[in-house]
């Protein structure tokens, strides 16, 4: 595959928007290219070939060389991109007639070359190259390509392409390195599926629908088993010879933005847990979690302010052997007698919930006031640890949630399908302010609604707008919005001192004017632990 | 020694005005005797009380502006044909921009000055090519004068688009396109490369294809978009002005694709405002270096920039001994619609 070829695709991944466009560009790749070259391709779209070996300075080096400095910087004032503007400043060689420059030559060249030779070879590179391609190349060299997928995404379309479940190349995944010969020979039907073991890999998680009423009332209280569930950050934790990684709920190493938990992993086996902030063994708000995720460096204080803990609450491998077969309460009762042998730091156990009845567990649920706690995780007893969504074994069964009224304040447009569509809501609470009330900002919703509902909302925003601001529009303080959440918490990086979790657009109040919305002291009341929460 | 031009072509608050000839070149409000460069509403305004332009300029005029405003009377003139104004040998060359636009040659006392409006160099399907007219001085427009502008061949874009129209055979792929020009060359390019189902075509833009295919341009079949059949389009290219291709208008189209083609699709952060999925980086101006190839090839001593990004050209001329100077013409370039 040649540069100019996996610069479109990045140019395709960039502008959609949408998953199931981003995916059929991707099956196209794997489709259309061959080894070495899709492999290498695969581990640019994964996040897996960064390279650092030219500096921007030696760009700007290369280009002032080749132009105008005047012209250089009126272009690059107007594009405000340094590789952009070096990709299309750069003066063509047309007596360049060399094949098109594979991505696999540009790899091994990187690899290998001198340092002191790169300059001339990227120079070399670029000259034969369209301004398209050129990008690609810079932003490659650099460290600085933005793919505009996920790793689990391309994941996904190499699943779809080789027609099997994503689960087969997660379980493979960290045991194969690019080019990825052996893994695009096994889902070819040409070789044998690359045997990851001793090396840490993600084992893709079992996941719980929402429990409705209907499903509810069938419910059997003898055959399940209830826990809390926490509002962290779901991990899978895997540890043995091979080295120890944490995974998020998609596959994604953790690993670096949490050291402190990562040392705690001296065991030999894969667990399952929620990742929280624990403070004296007071679990912190979601938002103190928050600080700690996509940190590239971790600092002490970071370490000793926000410190990590993970709540285990199965156990997937002990050691080498697989329990994923076994029933819940035989995992259970394995994952206790493993805690109890090994004794990791940072770790304890979810506890199991005892109840009698279904009703009871109802008014259990309904008695959790903790901001920690999102509501109830019902498994049943005898269900296998089985990957993905699967209807019927695990429920997640929300607390009820909160709601306000809300005034609309600001709308934005969507995205990919909804680009047409004002779909994306800023809505406030009044305040007092002198002897007037004011709105103030409390968040911004995006779901909820129905297709009707969003049409009927576009057309109202577009009938009722008193100002634009590019894509987003202020309008007329005269519509309501029930607005529902998980919680509620402080925060001061929001206006009004307080931020949702999981705010959504429940109802549309055409019946209620602007001026009975609720007040921002109901919703500081609704926080878990506020003052006037207690007072009520 | 024959008069600079300066001395006879002059800037005044209506445009470019020739003194002698007592007429002004793509004046911007309303003047007694007009010539008009090319259709672009920023060029070709209403309310004019003589109009001389090619018969193609005067026809799309008509066809656009409210009746009587293109012109209480119309002179068409013929390519290459020369008319003398008051002792100004007035002549036009086409200017390959679209369908009717040419390039005002005049001549005074053996001076010459070539007005050439919105031109480009490349081949297009639907209009007659750039003619060269060497001058003293050489009036252009620099709206790509930057030397980030390198227009690809367009037949290269026109075959991205087909591929992904490929990948994608289910959704329908808009494609934003100004009415005058962009559309008529897209539409010509698609048939080129082979492209011969019914091109479905947002209302704005229906009028002018007409008036094309009755000029004798052919587009092969176009079919109005707007029907209230309520069809979706699947696997087929619409055309539609830039402004409605993330508007309701194309919610009932199948997954709607929004592409956008313009010159300036070759900047990335222009592309991606207004979501846009697919830029083509199809042009109707000339690119940096045809800009600086023309204005060397006309051999004028003294190159005149009426509106775009003037610094940079202004500067790369004078690095080529050539010296610039900028009109500032106000009202040129400015609507963004016409723009490109």
């Amino acid at each position: 595959m040649s540069v100019p070829a996996f610069a479109e695709l990045l140019e395709g991944l960039v502008f959609s928007p949408g998953r199931n466009a981003k995916i059929a560009l991707m099956r196209q790749w794997f489709a259309t290219q061959g080894d070495p070259d899709r492999g290498i391709g695969l581990a640019a779209l994964a996040g897996e070939l960064v390279f650092r070996t030219a500096k921007p300075a030696m760009m700007r080096e290369l280009i002032a060389e080749r132009t105008d400095p005047a012209l250089f910087a009126i272009s690059y004032d107007y594009v405000g991109d340094l590789a952009e503007t070096i990709a299309l400043m750069w003066p063509a060689d047309v007596r360049s007639n060399r094949p098109p420059l594979s991505l696999t030559e540009v790899v091994e060249t990187l690899e290998t070359a001198p340092k002191t030779a790169l300059p001339q070879i990227i120079a070399g590179w670029l000259d034969a190259l369209d301004p398209g391609s050129r990008l690609a190349l810079i932003k490659l060299v650099t460290g600085g390509l933005r793919v505009g997928a996920s790793a689990r995404l391309a994941k996904t379309a190499l699943a779809d392409w080789a027609k099997v479940d994503v689960g087969e190349i997660e379980e493979v995944w960290h045991g194969v390195a690019p080019p990825y010969r052996p893994l695009f020979a096994w889902l070819e039907g040409q070789g044998l599926r690359p045997d990851p073991r001793g090396l840490p890999v993600f084992r893709p998680l079992m996941l719980a629908h929402p429990l409705e009423e209907k499903d509810f009332a069938v419910l059997h209280a003898p055959d399940w088993r209830a826990e809390w569930k926490w509002d962290g950050i779901r991990v899978q934790l895997t540890a043995g010879p091979g080295g120890a990684r944490i995974w998020s709920r998609s596959g994604e190493d953790v690993s670096g933005a949490f050291p402190d938990i990562l040392a705690a992993m001296t065991f030999h086996g894969v667990a399952d847990g929620e990742l929280l902030v624990v403070r004296d063994g007071e679990v912190a708000p979601f938002s103190d979690l928050q600080q700690r995720l996509n940190r590239k460096v971790v600092t002490q204080k970071m370490l000793r302010d926000h410190p990590a803990a993970v709540r285990l609450y199965d156990l997937l491998f002990d050691g080498e052997e697989d329990l994923r077969a076994l029933p819940f309460d035989i995992r259970r009762a394995r994952l206790e007698a493993w805690f109890a042998r090994e004794r990791p730091e940072r770790m304890d156990l979810s506890p199991l919930i005892p109840f009698a009845s279904m009703e009871e567990l109802a008014e259990i649920r309904a008695g959790a006031r903790a901001a920690s706690i999102e509501g109830l995780m019902l498994k049943r007893g005898d269900s296998i640890y089985s990957p993905g969504r699967i209807k019927g074994p695990w429920w997640k069964w929300k607390r009820n949630p909160l709601s306000v009224d809300a005034v609309l304040m600001y709308a934005q447009r969507g995205h990919g399908k909804r680009s047409s569509f004002y779909s994306d809501y800023t809505f406030g609470l009044w305040r007092a302010q002198g002897d007037d009330m004011e709105l103030v900002p409390i968040g911004k919703a995006y779901s909820g609604y129905t297709d009707e509902e969003l049409l009927w909302l576009d057309k109202w925003i577009r009938n009722h707008t008193t100002n634009r601001f590019g894509p987003v529009r202020e309008v007329e303080r005269g519509l309501v919005l029930e607005v529902e959440f998980d919680a509620a918490q402080y925060s001061n990086r929001h206006k009004s001192g307080v931020a949702l979790r999981f705010p959504r657009i429940a109802r549309i109040r055409r019946d209620k004017p602007a001026e009975e919305a609720d007040r921002l002291e109901t919703l500081v009341a609704l926080i878990a632990g506020s003052p006037a929460a207690a007072a009520g | 020694m024959p008069p600079h031009p300066k001395t006879w072509l002059c800037v005044t608050p209506a445009g470019l005005f020739c003194e002698p000839g007592g007429f002004h070149i793509d004046p911007q409000r309303p003047v007694d005797r007009a010539v008009i460069t090319h259709g672009h509403s920023d060029h070709a305004r209403p309310g004019h009380e003589r109009v001389l332009a090619t018969a193609e300029t005067l026809a799309v005029m008509r066809e656009r502006m409210a009746p009587g405003q293109a012109g209480q009377s119309q002179q068409p003139l013929r390519y290459g044909e020369v008319l003398h104004v008051n002792g100004v040998r007035l002549w036009l060359r086409p200017a390959g921009h679209v369908l009717g636009s040419a390039q005002v040659c005049l001549e005074w006392q053996g001076s010459r000055a070539v007005i050439s409006g919105d031109y480009k160099r490349r081949p297009d399907p639907t209009c007659a090519p750039f003619e060269l007219e060497c001058c003293d001085v050489f009036v252009t427009e620099a709206t790509f004068a930057l030397p980030v502008f390198h227009h690809p061949p367009a037949e290269l874009e026109i075959a991205r688009l087909l591929r992904s129209v490929r990948l994608f055979p289910e959704r329908t792929h808009v494609i934003g396109c100004y009415a005058l020009g962009k559309a008529q060359r897209l539409i010509a390019l698609l048939r080129q490369a082979g492209w011969d189902a019914p091109i479905p075509l947002h209302g704005a833009l229906m009028r002018l294809c007409r008036l094309y295919q009755e000029l004798g341009v052919d587009l092969g079949e176009l079919v109005p978009a707007t029907v209230q059949g309520r069809e979706r389009f699947a696997g087929a290219i619409v055309l539609a002005p830039p402004s409605e291709i993330g508007e309701r208008w194309a919610r009932r189209l199948s997954d709607p694709l929004p592409c956008l083609a313009s010159g300036w699709m070759r900047v990335r952060q222009r592309a991606r405002q207004g979501g846009v999925e697919l830029p083509l980086i199809i042009s109707d101006h000339a690119d940096w270096p045809e800009l600086l190839s023309t204005c060397a090839e006309v051999e004028a001593g003294e190159v005149w920039v009426t509106h775009g990004r003037e610094d940079a050209l202004i500067h790369a001329l004078g690095m080529r001994g050539i010296k610039g100077r900028a009109l500032h013409l106000v009202g040129m370039g400015e609507e963004g619609e016409e723009d490109e």
